[in-house]
């Protein structure tokens, strides 16, 4: 047999459950805390994750439900703008940003690339340290008077608030080299780790998601984290830099904010496009469609969301020129964007579609990122910005794409992924229902937001006008059934740990080569390097299933020689 | 009429709290009525949007329900095998390139034509002033000295607002004239509209400002031909002849004092008026100090110097912006509130 232990692992269908894996390979707190492991790394940062996400989600709970009526419902003004701000710098820089990359990437992109692990072990163990001080800087924010200025701190509210804007910041700025140092390593490793045989345009679409979403990682990180120090730097020591009072610019600080924070758009999405790249052919039993297009229209992606941070700053006062020259560039993006969804769809056109969890996942991002999508066209639109900027139209139109986007996919993927790493099966109808409820949460969450917005009220209110309230109650009674879905989601899968069904090396027939090593994988992930002769989606037609085993096998009429795995 | 209107002003200041504005009803689903030529273009490009998104949206979810319908899987077990179908296609791929190119070009003219309109005031538009200021905003009018707390404008007169902010930075947002602009400390912007429709609508601060963000709302009244005239000459006239505690009693509201401080005893952002003068305060720094004249008068001009303990350096300087006169009104005001 040409490759007989990657055909091994693949016959063998975990059987291994007494055997050594990844997961038993070490034993004692210690070998997980300083591990070199990638897909150990990668388990941290998947619990630390989820963990700062029911965080984040509980702030954001406490805000639905104080906007339930128009005044004070359980909590005052201070309170309420506090648990605002910590939802939103919770949920983009401990969850979002490090959700799809660093958890899942970490466990999945090496083996998808047949390498042991990731360029930098070391570095990507340090990666996920800093993370953990980066959070301990945040929390302790919320220790001495939580910050209050917003996930954006802008100035010169930032430099002049009581709360303790400091830690906060401090935090963001750890957390920004823990990205840097995630981001660094992956182009290193997609570079110089492709096995034998995989050239660029036979990587799987994680991998090239996770690529473009490095280099953004790299080239944007450093100017939040110069930005966040300086605004430090005046706090602290009153140099003038964005405080008008002291010869500074405030809009200065709006400027470098989202001269990353607008990359930082991607480097939240861009990962989802690359989760749903792998789970739409494989539950579709179909190669994809414009497989090339949708590789390079990432990194297009990418480069073009660095030269549109101005549309952030139509009604700032920026000049005319500016801001024509970024709205114009904000419609490029809406094109690549666009056609990634066609091509979606179509992969789907005669396939053989399996509406398992992952796939519902998949589906529900289409809808809902189609709408954040469409919805990014009215603020695009320079005059209609100009009514809409601030308001709760901007709200919903970033929580479809960031929380129906990115999180759905994250959703999509830890379902997709679960059996890889874990080596259990969920439970199957509950998986369904939560996704069901999760999707049908969000949209009755968000859809109102756009109709409130429209309607002119603000963002970021804790009182507002009565005549909005039954589209506010309509949004918390979502955010409730949302919150249902996530607790479901948790209860079962943390059950599965215990009691679910053994996975099989291959559930759902991926042909990618993080689905040829057992169920959870082996300590060095593959025994022999394989190598790569086809494409990433070639070959579900070589594939089986096997009702017993509960996964897939090389199809026997392909012969009792090598099956075909590795393509 | 003179005294009449300078009585309700002075019994205005003890309204608990500042009545809220109203939304008007629209005869839209989406949008607040409009009110203002500004609304044009704003309101034509959303309502375009809003089809195509809904054309879009449709033919999407469509073709994503058939496909899952018409090509579900009967089982795992039963390991069919998708039809072979091309993986890819310029023509196909060309096409839906180019037509949401189509599409996006004429929205994107439309929104800067709209734009550029926007922010351009025409020659000769009658100017007010907009001060931002935590949390409260003060429109100042040609020909009137104290600024007032409500925005008056003639209907069918191009109005430019030019904004600036004490503080932190706040947004002037008008939703019923679609308009909105960020007001800067340091610097001045400015906004221009035409309303179109005698009435009342709310304006609100969009910029996050802290506290009492969500609170700081006024309102536009447009006047019918020949009210607003009426109105400044009122307003003027009453300004002037108010004095001693029924002026302060009246600035109290206008210039947003009651925005931080009550007169009913209770702590809000800043301490309460009442019955605070005489009394020794302790400071978040140095030693107590008896709250006075001398002291009122600082805590006004200079408020960051002598802060009380408990609260927080929020105030704005009104450095500029009262008269020896206003001065003298507040102070007699807050002796008077026992």
């Amino acid at each position: 047999m040409a490759s007989p232990s990657a055909t091994a692992d693949v016959v063998a269908p975990r059987s291994s459950s007494g055997g050594d894996n990844y997961l038993t390979h070490d034993k004692g707190i210690l070998s997980w805390i300083f591990t070199l492991d990638h897909k150990r790394i990668g388990v941290m940062y998947l619990c630390s994750v989820l963990t700062a996400f029911a965080l984040g989600g509980f702030f954001a709970l406490m805000v639905r439900t104080e906007l339930l009526t128009p005044g004070r419902t359980i909590m005052d003004h201070d309170t309420y703008n506090q648990m605002f701000t910590l939802h939103g710098a919770i949920m983009v820089f401990l969850v979002i940003i490090p959700g799809i990359p660093a958890a899942l990437g970490n466990i999945i992109m090496p083996l998808q690339l047949g390498a042991k692990d990731v360029a930098f072990p070391r570095l990507n163990l340090a990666s996920y340290h800093l993370w953990v001080v980066g959070a301990i800087f945040m929390l302790t924010s919320l220790a001495i008077n939580a910050v209050d200025t917003g996930w954006t701190f802008y100035t010169p509210y930032s430099l002049t608030t009581s709360t303790a804007v400091v830690p906060a910041a401090f935090g963001a700025f750890i957390l920004g080299f823990s990205s840097i140092f995630t981001g660094l390593n992956f182009i290193v490793t997609v570079h110089k780790l492709r096995p034998p045989g995989m050239t660029w345009f036979r990587m799987p679409l994680f991998v090239w998601s996770l690529y473009a979403t490095a280099l953004i990682q790299v080239l944007a990180t450093p100017v939040i984290g110069i930005t966040l120090l300086m605004m430090i730097v005046e706090r602290t020591l009153h140099i003038g830099i964005f405080d008008p009072t002291l010869g500074g610019d405030p809009v200065l600080f709006q400027h470098f904010f989202w001269f990353y924070s607008h990359p930082a758009v991607y480097i939240m999405i861009v990962p989802a496009f690359g989760v749903i790249g792998e789970i739409i052919p494989v539950f579709s039993r179909k190669r994809m469609f414009g497989y090339k297009f949708i590789a390079i229209s990432s990194l297009a992606i990418a480069f073009l969301g660095f030269l549109v941070w101005g549309h952030h700053l139509f009604v700032s006062g920026q000049s005319v020129l500016a801001g024509t020259i970024f709205s114009a560039i904000t419609f490029l993006i809406a094109i690549p964007t666009a056609i990634k969804v066609f091509n979606w769809i179509t992969t789907m056109y005669k396939g053989v579609i399996h509406l398992d969890t992952p796939m519902l996942y998949a589906l529900a991002f289409l809808w809902v990122f189609t709408i954040g999508g469409l919805t990014g066209i009215f603020l695009a639109v320079m005059s209609v910005d100009v009514h809409l900027h601030d308001t709760y139209f901007v709200v919903a139109h970033f929580h479809y794409v960031m929380m129906g986007g990115a999180i759905t996919a994250f959703m999509g993927g830890l379902h997709y992924w679960w059996p890889k790493a874990f080596g259990r099966m969920y439970n199957e109808k509950l998986g369904r229902i939560a996704a069901t409820l999760v999707f049908l949460g969000l949209n009755t969450t968000f859809f109102p937001q756009f109709i409130l917005g429209s309607r002119g009220m603000p963002r970021r209110y804790y009182n507002y006008l009565p005549e909005f309230q039954s589209l506010h109650v309509l949004s918390t009674l979502g955010a409730y059934t949302l919150g249902i879905g996530f607790l479901m989601t948790a209860f079962y899968l943390v059950r599965s740990l215990k009691n679910g069904k053994i996975a099989p090396a291959n559930p759902w027939g991926g042909v990618t080569l993080e689905w040829q090593c057992s169920s959870p994988p082996p300590y060095y992930n593959f025994h022999k390097a394989p190598v790569v002769t086809a494409g990433p989606y070639d070959g579900y037609e070589d594939l089986m299933y096997d009702e017993k085993l509960g996964g897939y096998l090389p199809r026997p009429s392909s012969g009792d020689s090598p099956p075909r795995p590795l393509k | 009429m003179i005294v009449s209107l300078s009585m309700s002003l002075a019994s205005a200041a003890f309204a608990a709290e500042p009545q809220l504005p109203k939304l008007p009803a629209s005869p839209y689903f989406w949008m607040p009525p409009s009110a203002s030529i500004t609304s044009e273009n704003t309101d034509a490009l959303y309502n375009v949007m809003l089809w195509m998104s809904l054309f879009f949206a449709v033919a999407i979810f469509y073709a994503m329900a058939r496909f899952c319908l018409k090509y579900r899987a009967k089982s795992r077990a039963a390991n069919e095998i998708a039809q072979k179908t091309s993986e890819h296609n310029t023509m196909l791929e060309l096409t839906w390139s180019v037509i949401p190119l189509l599409i996006v070009i004429p929205l994107f003219v439309g929104g800067f034509k709209g734009y550029v309109n926007l922010r351009t005031p025409p020659k000769g538009a009658m100017e007010i002033r907009a001060t931002g200021q935590k949390w409260k905003w003060l429109f100042n009018y040609p020909g009137l000295g104290t600024p007032d707390d409500t925005l008056h404008v003639p209907v069918n007169t191009s109005v430019r607002m030019v904004i600036n902010a004490v503080d932190v930075i706040h947004s002037l947002y008008i939703p019923s004239f679609r308009t909105k602009m960020d007001a800067v400390p340091g610097r001045y912007t400015d906004l221009w509209f035409k309303a179109t429709q005698v009435g009342e609508f709310p304006i609100f601060c969009a910029e996050y400002c802290g506290t009492s963000h969500s609170d700081m709302l006024s309102r536009v009244i447009v006047h019918p031909p020949g009210g607003y005239e009426q109105w400044l000459a009122n307003t003027i006239a009453a300004a002037d002849s108010l004095t001693g505690k029924d002026r302060g009693a009246m600035l109290y509201e206008k210039q947003g004092c009651s925005t931080c401080h009550t007169i009913d005893g209770s702590p809000k952002v800043g301490p309460s008026w009442k019955g605070i003068f005489g009394k020794m305060e302790a400071m978040t720094a140095g030693s107590p100090i008896k709250v006075d004249e001398n002291y009122l008068r600082e805590s006004m001009m200079d408020p960051q110097a002598h802060i009380v303990m408990g609260f927080s350096p929020a105030m704005p300087t009104y450095q500029g912006k009262l008269s020896d006169k206003d001065i003298d009104g507040l102070i007699e005001f807050i002796k008077s509130l026992k």
